[in-house]
């Protein structure tokens, strides 16, 4: 039996992959700078390679792009130190590094002050957009996840019964729902003349959609930790705070990596939904790049270029978790 | 407050009953406790004696009566539970260490965050009762390196670390083997010599009738006898004793 399954699935990859290596690199066009290069009767990465600032910066102003980029080099040196000197994970550590960084790429994106042009979020677009949203919506839902988690296992009625409403509310309704009621529908109900930035709702939106998830992934987490733990550390005097920031959330946390990290992945693909109320991320603009009447028909490497993209993005942020997973998984 | 013989009295409880649904687990308990005293508490399992212990540092709540741990009343008001809480040292039966954390990280925490002590001091703090509790050199190790006996002698150490004026053992050895239980007792027994406030509920007749200034046996929420270990052992008043008593001691001697 497992014999001829393993047939089956040689003779089905033997179906597939030659063609389709065939089409993406031995029959493909990488170089020039219109339709009529693509002659190979491949795959046509001209569009890709031609279109490709567009693709990573939106419309964000070409003599300004210097800003994205010093944005992604700080979030890289930052990581690169982190791992190499080992800096304890340490709540105030990474809270500090957090909000600080937060506050630097806002000021280097949107501009306006220290001599930066502003620029409008109507210009941002596609990748940086879509880890714009994505990076926002991890890094805010998170925390926001961590306290109603607690909240709903709170002894006090009326703040587990909040806390209870909004899990529930937000997760009965479909992210689209959401997107469109922040929107669409939010500024019927905002007085006159009061209107916000569409980027920022989106935003909202997200985080409080995912703070939801989050909610009820952490909570899986509170539910892994013995009594005894809690007991242990009401013993000692700790109080309430301290005994979850010391003794409770760290060793939860580290339960549902894997759980968080899901929530993630599914936030970081979900990004794409923001397409729907005229944001342009990475798909939106790849969408926009081939119903251009100069590259009609090239859809396909379109799909695959942002397929692999997302999937590169979903897979690093995949095998990081599994990282830490190991380096937290002393004296276990 | 002092009682007729002069020692201080570190807990007086009065009148307490505790209701777990329709089951009453603890029957009009009345306790005193001077300081220095050491007591021992036994009973079938079911007859309230670990949750009584475990009302003097609020674990449990009472429903009736007062409780008053070195002049704090145990009640509602958190501020009060905290302050007796930082007095009162406990040892479990499933030790609780903290596993996430290194020995040392475990002893150091409370100190640190509750007593606010610097690092250094509470590092010192902590090595020096590591030290009498002979488990010095396992400082960086995690708990789940340790075996059993070792991590309640850990767990002892961490109590010790906030300097309590009282120390409660539930049932601290129920859950080793039994090779690992004497260097618990051990311990145990050189904190007692140091003359701390201890109150054990154990089955470990030796450990009781070795150290105890007083022994009670519980049945069915009450405390039914109290008495010096002599006369718990040698002339237990009431029949549960008596038989209670013939059963763990007939056990013991086999083993």
């Amino acid at each position: 039996m497992s014999t001829v399954l393993t047939l089956l699935a040689v003779y089905f990859l033997y179906l597939v992959v030659p063609p389709l290596v065939k089409w993406a690199f031995i029959d493909a066009d990488w170089t020039g700078t219109s339709r009529q290069d693509c002659t190979g009767g491949g795959a046509c990465w001209v569009f890709i390679t031609v279109r490709f600032n567009q693709f990573i910066y939106g419309f964000y102003p070409a003599g300004q792009q210097w800003r994205v980029n010093l944005a992604v080099i700080l979030l890289a040196v930052m990581l690169v130190t982190l791992y190499f000197k080992r800096v304890s994970l340490k709540f105030q550590v990474v809270t500090v590094i957090a909000l600080t960084y937060s506050l630097i790429v806002y000021i280097l994106l949107v501009g306006g002050v220290l001599g930066l042009v502003p620029v409008d979020t109507s210009l941002w677009g596609g990748l940086m957009l879509t880890l714009i949203i994505a990076g926002t919506g991890i890094a805010v839902s998170l925390p926001i996840g961590i306290l109603l988690a607690l909240g709903r296992r709170s002894e006090m009625p009326v703040v587990r019964a909040l806390c209870v409403a909004f899990i529930e509310i937000w997760r009965g309704v479909p992210l689209i729902t959401v997107l469109f009621m922040g929107s669409v529908m939010l500024p019927l109900f905002l007085p006159e003349g009061m209107n916000f930035n569409k980027l920022l709702r989106a935003l909202i939106g997200i985080v409080l959609f995912q703070s939801a998830y989050m909610a009820e992934v952490v909570r899986g987490g509170l539910q892994g930790i013995p009594r005894g733990q809690y007991e242990a550390a009401d013993a000692l005097g700790l109080g309430y705070w301290k005994s979850m920031r010391l003794i409770v959330l760290p060793q939860a946390l580290k339960l549902v990596i894997p759980g968080i990290v899901n929530t993630f992945i599914a936030l970081l693909k979900d990004t794409s939904l923001v397409l729907i109320i005229g944001l342009l991320d990475l798909l939106a603009i790849v969408q926009a790049a081939f119903t251009d009447p100069d590259w009609l028909g090239y859809a396909v490497e379109g799909y695959v270029f942002a397929g692999f993209v997302f999937w590169l993005f979903c897979f690093s942020i995949s095998q990081y978790s599994r990282y830490l997973e190991r380096r937290l998984s002393v004296g276990r | 407050m002092e009682d007729r013989i002069g020692k201080k009295v570190v807990i007086d409880m009065r009148g307490i009953n505790k209701w777990f649904g329709s089951l009453h687990v603890l029957n009009d308990i009345n306790l005193l406790v001077r300081a220095g005293e050491r007591i021992v508490i036994c009973g079938p399992s079911g007859s309230g004696k670990s949750t009584l212990i475990r009302c003097i540092n609020r674990l449990e709540e009472h429903q009736q009566g007062r409780i008053i741990v070195d002049g704090t009343e145990l009640s509602d008001d958190l501020k009060n539970i905290e302050q007796v809480r930082r007095e009162v040292g406990m040892v479990f039966q499933q030790f609780n260490l903290f596993p996430h954390l290194t020995v040392l990280e475990n002893c150091v925490l409370a100190p640190l965050w509750v007593r606010k002590l610097s690092r250094k001091d509470a590092e010192e703090t902590a090595m020096q009762y590591l030290e009498r509790v002979h488990i010095s050199e396992q400082a960086k190790k995690y708990p789940a390196q340790l075996s059993g006996g070792q991590q309640q002698r850990v767990a002892i150490a961490r109590s010790l670390c906030m300097h309590p004026k009282i120390m409660l053992f539930d049932e601290p050895t129920s859950a080793l083997d039994p090779e690992m239980i004497k260097e618990v007792l051990d311990v145990m027994i050189e904190l007692a010599e140091d003359g701390m406030t201890m109150l054990c509920v154990t089955h470990e007749m030796g450990f009781a009738r070795k150290v105890a200034d007083r022994i009670m046996f519980m049945d069915g929420g009450r405390i039914i006898e109290e008495s010096n270990p002599r006369d718990f052992f040698e002339n237990p008043r009431s029949e549960r004793t008596k038989m209670f008593l013939s059963r763990i001691l007939s056990s013991e001697k086999l083993c």
